[in-house]
């Protein structure tokens, strides 16, 4: 490359920095971009309204969004795994409960706009005091810790009325704040848009945080602690500010839950919270910066969608779990970038036909599987609240056999039918990524 | 590549939930009722004990010709007690236009629902609810929590309280209070003071003590203080769980002292103190099995003897019953569910309950005045509860006239 | 007087219940790293086996019926599950018992519904044992304080005096010498998980029909378990014992303690009170703070002595 002082090249220079700046953005406009269009997809046209049901549940994405974030903040990027994040949330949460209470007495004129930047400055101070204790530890002290600090929170939140309002919470009011933009958020499609400008600004600022020397630093103590603090290092700061950040960021999330939900109990911290940071960032893959966001979209949707039609949900998140972190530690986004040599390769299209040879039987296995979890859900907890089994149609009765025969076989039938596919697919797999030579871009 | 797989995620998972697609609206054909209680969790059997007395008396009310042709249906929520997940069932339920709400447990999970509906109903008026309390108990939901859009269907706090001071024998001297540490048991603690400072002045509250909602399963500790306390009577609002297992640890420890209950008759605490309740357990309630023997009342009897030939527990629900027979028909004078419409025509409704006793909804707070009994556990009744051999007698009565209390309530009323 | 004696011995019998959960808990984190999210969940299978079982035979068989099976559950787990996620580390398998817990809170809900089941004292234990000061002592009570101390006393007997504790013992600190020297490790792991598990089994035999029998019992007692294994340190059992009886004491006697912060402080004429959230938690009386005082004392001891109380084996 030639001197770039020549004004000729120095404009390349610049068009080319335009244009990677560009297709840097561009995955940030494009995710924005879908977001503001996805209310509209599921529009009631016929009476003229939004789909509550489906802005309730993006609305609860992008809180979630926020959250695996932060939470992976620490996981993915720290090596710090964290049992009471939530803590964090939810003291955010309680603030904003109760920053709005005293905006509706005219003695907090902050508008609503930038009351996630208040839960976040609360989350932050909460993050800091007990972020010096658990700090102090690493690995499993450190995860021991914040479970303990998670239970102390949830102890605390029950037991003292004043703050946390004991077994009824806090409720608020969100148009009890002024609006810099004149909205009254009584619809939830504005509080749904507010959100969604908030997650863009907290995504941004933690990929932002990912690329300065704390965050490069977080990796490396992550890596090999020790060589980290043979490089002259302190990896106990480095930890407790990356905990501290993490802290308001989890804290802008639950600005924004008080915000929707009005009101904040001791479930904003409880332990079932800070668990699903924890499957959201896994499931996702906590390698990456997008699997936590793939992750909390995913399991939003599954636990929204499947607890409509059946309260099972949590079987069928947990197994999911469960089979990640056994097979694929890394996570869906993992195993997307598992692909990306053979995609580069041009050799994906080998792979189209193994994998429609998987779906078969893959399917049998899930038809299976939830079909046993479901009516044996129905027997003793669905008829029990009054409700009928319903499938496509049909009424089985589950107190004959056909039914859990059919289950059963097309449960095991498709697990020793997947089970050869699946073996046969590794040995595809295989052969693919040898042919890729040593040299072949992992 | 990344942003490619991230678009088509989201695709993918905006399909997906296309594929769910929109919640069905309320039928036409029935008037749903949005009912949400805790089904899990340490009350799981108060909230299934309230779903069978709630689907009883539907049967009842819709083979009298429900409302407006139609009959009622219940869609249940299950809250686990939360608040939080009852304002998430409460959502589910505005969004599928369901017309009413009613809860029955929780007086926290009451206070939430009166905050909710009030902020729904006023950014929302096209899309009303009413919400119909039957359990929740706190004095406070119609005193400075009372709304337009709230009614109450059995007795509040404070009327429970009046039955049960006037009700304690002169032998009693000293009391133990233990209390749930929430909105509900706060409050019974509160006008239980109130009203013994005003009816017995001469009873000496030995201790006034507090627990966790629903977490204590080993109650030894607390019969350790209550016997060294010396207290005669153990007046408590507890229940559930937290009632059952404190009387357990009672029997166990051999603790001879009165258990002078506010909801001793729901279902599980009979079965726990069993032959050791007999003349030591009272409670103050809206309906007894032999209350119909007492008042010679064939009627209810019947009624009665057709619940207790298909479930073990006792029916403690006549101001359900009451509450769907004025529900029914504030709907057909009505014209409608339109929410204002209904409210308007429940408020100040005279009402026979299942005794014959006259119940009136008192338009200043939406609380219906009802009166209460009180019941010592006994042998030699007509009617035993939970198969125990022991049953109710009453031994005190109130009159509409005496629960009529007077309220704080400042209720707003909405302009259409 | 009265309420000393009789809160020692509900403190007792409630640490001796604890001390039989987390001895499991313990021997498996000390050999294998592992911190096993769902011990409480066995806990919970245990005493619905029980329920089970002593429906059908008794309760006496399913004192012996549900241990097994919840250590034969304990080795399926191990084999099948710990052991592929074992190649990617201590994370993984922290991770994977943690997904255990939701799966089986759910599936006793789905297999014995969501009321709390009526699993019963036997009735040949149900009477007093003595009266203190007029109070009855259950010999149920009693019953559990033995079957604790004779679980205690096996298992170090086991591990102390028997060829196969000696190997446990040395595979405890060096799995890999131990290997080399030709026993089969992995075994060893699976036999101490199962071991652990069926401990947790015979808790909840124990403690199910003496608290209630819910599908909440696991969210009830988990958390405390695990305050008293860091507490007491990894490695040791006698550090395990010491800080179950303690934290049963703490918690017993904290709920007839009727003062509160402030009231400490009465006497010198200092008006703590106040209508804010310090005010609130300086007058609560310690009978109500008592839940939280196991979490402080488990942050203190992870922040001063993160090896616990007497742990061979740092966190």
């Amino acid at each position: 490359m030639s001197d770039a002082t020549r004004p000729r090249d120095s404009a390349l220079i610049a068009n080319r920095r335009r244009f990677q700046g560009l297709r840097a953005a561009s995955p940030w406009l494009a995710v924005l971009a879908v977001a503001v269009l996805l209310p509209w997809l599921f529009y009631d046209y016929a009476h003229g309204r939004q789909n509550s049901f489906m802005i309730s549940m993006f609305s609860q994405m992008g809180m979630m969004v926020i959250f695996a974030l932060a939470f992976n903040m620490l996981m993915g990027e720290a090596g710090l795994m964290s049992f009471g994040h939530a803590a964090f949330f939810g003291f955010g949460g309680y603030c904003v409960a109760h920053f709005l209470n005293a905006a509706a007495e005219g003695d907090f004129p902050v508008p609503l706009e930038l009351m996630p930047l208040a839960a976040g400055l609360s989350g932050l101070a909460l993050a800091i005091v007990f972020g010096a204790m658990a700090t102090k530890q690493r690995s499993t002290a450190f995860a021991m810790i914040t479970f303990g600090i998670g239970q102390l929170m949830v102890t605390a939140a029950l037991m003292f009325q004043h703050f946390f309002g004991g077994e009824s919470g806090v409720s608020t009011d969100r148009q009890s704040a002024y609006s810099l933009l004149g909205i009254n958020y009584a619809q939830g499609l504005e509080v749904y848009y507010l959100i969604v400008a908030w997650a863009l600004i907290a995504a941004l600022g933690m990929h932002y945080l990912t690329g300065t020397p704390l965050g490069r630093m977080a990796n490396a103590c992550r890596d090999n602690h020790e060589r980290a603090q043979f490089m002259g290092y302190n990896p106990r700061m480095v930890r407790f500010l990356q905990f501290a950040l993490s802290g308001f960021f989890a804290g802008v999330g639950g600005g924004l839950y008080a915000i929707t939900y009005e009101i904040v109990t001791y479930d904003a911290v409880n332990l079932p919270l800070s668990g699903n940071a924890l499957l959201m960032a896994y499931i996702g893959g906590v390698g990456t910066f997008t699997g936590p966001v793939l992750g909390a979209v995913l399991i939003t949707a599954m636990q929204s969608g499947v607890s409509l039609m059946s309260n099972s949900w949590v079987i069928y998140v947990g197994v999911l779990f469960i089979i990640m972190v056994t097979f694929a530690p890394t996570g869906l986004t993992g195993i997307i970038k598992a692909h990306a040599p053979l995609a580069r390769a041009g050799r994906l299209g080998r792979l189209v036909v193994p994998y429609l040879r998987l779906t078969s039987p893959g399917l049998m296995v899930v038809l299976g599987f939830v079909g046993l979890v479901e009516m044996l859900s129905f027997l003793t907890i669905g008829a029990a609240e009054g409700k009928r089994f319903n499938v496509l149609g049909l009424s089985p009765n589950l107190h004959a056999s056909p039914p859990w025969l059919i289950t059963a076989a097309c449960l095991s039938i498709g697990a020793i039918w997947l089970r050869r596919e699946a073996r046969l697919f590794h040995r595809v797999w295989d052969t693919l990524m040898a042919d890729l030579g040593p040299a072949g871009n992992r | 590549m990344l942003k490619r797989v991230f678009r088509a995620a989201a695709l993918a998972a905006a399909c997906g939930a296309a594929f769910w697609g929109q919640p069905s609206r309320a039928g036409d054909d029935t008037i749903k009722i949005g009912y949400i209680d805790p089904f899990s969790g340490a009350v799981a059997a108060g909230g299934d004990a309230s779903l069978k007395m709630g689907q009883f008396i539907l049967d009842y009310i819709n083979s009298k010709g429900g409302a407006l042709g139609k009959k009622f249906e219940l869609v249940t929520f299950d809250d686990k007690l939360q608040p939080a997940e009852a304002l998430i069932a409460l959502k589910s339920i505005t969004d599928q236009h369901i017309p009413f709400v009613a809860s029955c447990v929780g007086s926290n999970v009451g206070a939430a629902l009166i905050n909710a509906v009030n902020k729904h109903n006023e950014r929302n008026p096209d899309n009303r609810v009413l919400l119909l309390n039957c359990g929740q108990l706190a004095t406070e939901l119609t005193n400075e929590q009372c709304s337009f859009w709230h009614f109450r269907f059995v007795g509040n706090v404070a009327m429970r309280a009046v039955a049960r001071i006037k009700s304690l024998p002169k032998t009693v001297n000293s009391v133990y209070l233990i209390n749930q540490d929430y909105l509900y048991g706060q409050s019974i603690e509160h006008d239980t003071k109130k009203y013994l400072a005003e009816y017995r002045p001469d009873i000496k509250i030995v201790a006034d003590e507090f627990i966790p909602l629903m977490q204590i399963k080993d109650f030894a500790p607390y019969i350790t203080k209550i016997k060294a306390s010396g207290a005669q009577s153990l007046l408590t609002g507890n229940y559930g769980p937290d009632l059952n297992l404190l009387i357990k640890a009672g029997v166990d420890a051999g603790l001879n002292i009165r258990y002078d209950t506010y909801l001793g008759h729901v279902i599980g605490a009979v079965t726990a103190i069993g032959i050791y309740g007999d003349g030591r357990l009272t409670s103050v309630m809206e309906e007894h099995d032999n209350i119909p023997v007492e008042e010679q009342n064939t009627e209810a009897e019947e009624f009665f003897k057709k619940w207790r030939a298909t479930h073990d527990f006792a029916f403690i629900g006549v101001p359900g019953l009451t509450q769907f027979e004025m529900m029914a028909r504030a709907i057909n004078a009505a014209g409608s569910t339109d929410a204002v419409k209904v409210a308007l025509a429940l408020e100040g409704m005279h009402q026979k309950d299942l005794f014959g006793a006259d119940n009136i909804m008192r338009k200043e707070d939406h609380q219906l005045l009802m009166p209460y009994y009180e019941a010592v556990l006994t042998k030699n009744v007509k009617y035993d509860v939970e198969k125990t051999g022991l049953g109710w007698k009453t031994e005190f009565k109130t009159t509409v006239a005496d629960e009529t209390l007077p309220t704080t309530c400042k209720m707003k009323r909405p302009a259409s | 007087m009265q309420i000393l004696l009789g809160s020692l011995l509900n403190g007792l019998v409630y640490g001796m219940l604890l001390f039989m959960l987390a001895s499991g808990l313990t021997l498996i984190f000390s050999m294998m790293g592992v911190l096993n999210f769902a011990h409480a969940s066995i806990y919970m299978l245990g005493a619905y086996f029980a329920y089970d079982v002593s429906r059908y035979i008794s309760f006496w068989a399913g004192l012996i019926i549900a241990p097994l099976a919840c250590g034969l559950i304990g080795a399926a787990i191990e084999v099948w599950g710990l052991r592929r996620c074992h190649r990617s580390g201590h994370a993984a398998e922290l991770l994977f018992t943690f997904g255990l817990v939701f799966i089986i809170q759910r599936l006793v809900m789905m297999i014995w519904g969501t009321l709390p089941v009526p699993y019963q004292v036997p009735g040949s234990l149900n009477f007093t044992l003595f009266a203190l000061y007029g109070q009855n002592f259950p010999a149920y009570r009693g019953f559990m304080l033995l079957v604790s101390a004779g679980m205690l006393l096996s298992t170090w007997l086991v591990l102390k005096k028997t060829r196969i504790g000696l190997i446990i013992q040395a595979a405890l600190t060096h799995p890999n010498m131990v290997a080399a020297l030709g026993h089969d490790v992995p075994l060893v792991f699976t036999i101490v998980f199962a071991g652990g598990c069926a401990l947790a089994g015979l808790a909840g035999v124990i403690g199910g029909n003496y608290f209630t029998t819910d599908s909440g019992m696991a969210d009830a007692l988990g958390p405390i378990v695990f305050v008293v294994v860091v507490f007491g340190g990894l490695g040791s059992l006698v550090g395990c014992f010491i800080a179950s009886i303690t934290m049963g004491l703490v918690q017993t006697f904290a709920v007839t303690a009727n003062g509160s912060i402030s009231s400490l402080f009465a006497p010198l004429g200092f008006d703590l009170g106040g209508d804010t959230l310090l005010g609130e938690i300086l007058t609560l009386p310690i009978a109500r703070i008592g839940p939280l005082l196991p979490y402080i004392l488990m942050i203190l001891i992870l922040f001063f002595r993160p090896r616990g109380l007497m742990g061979t084996r740092d966190a």
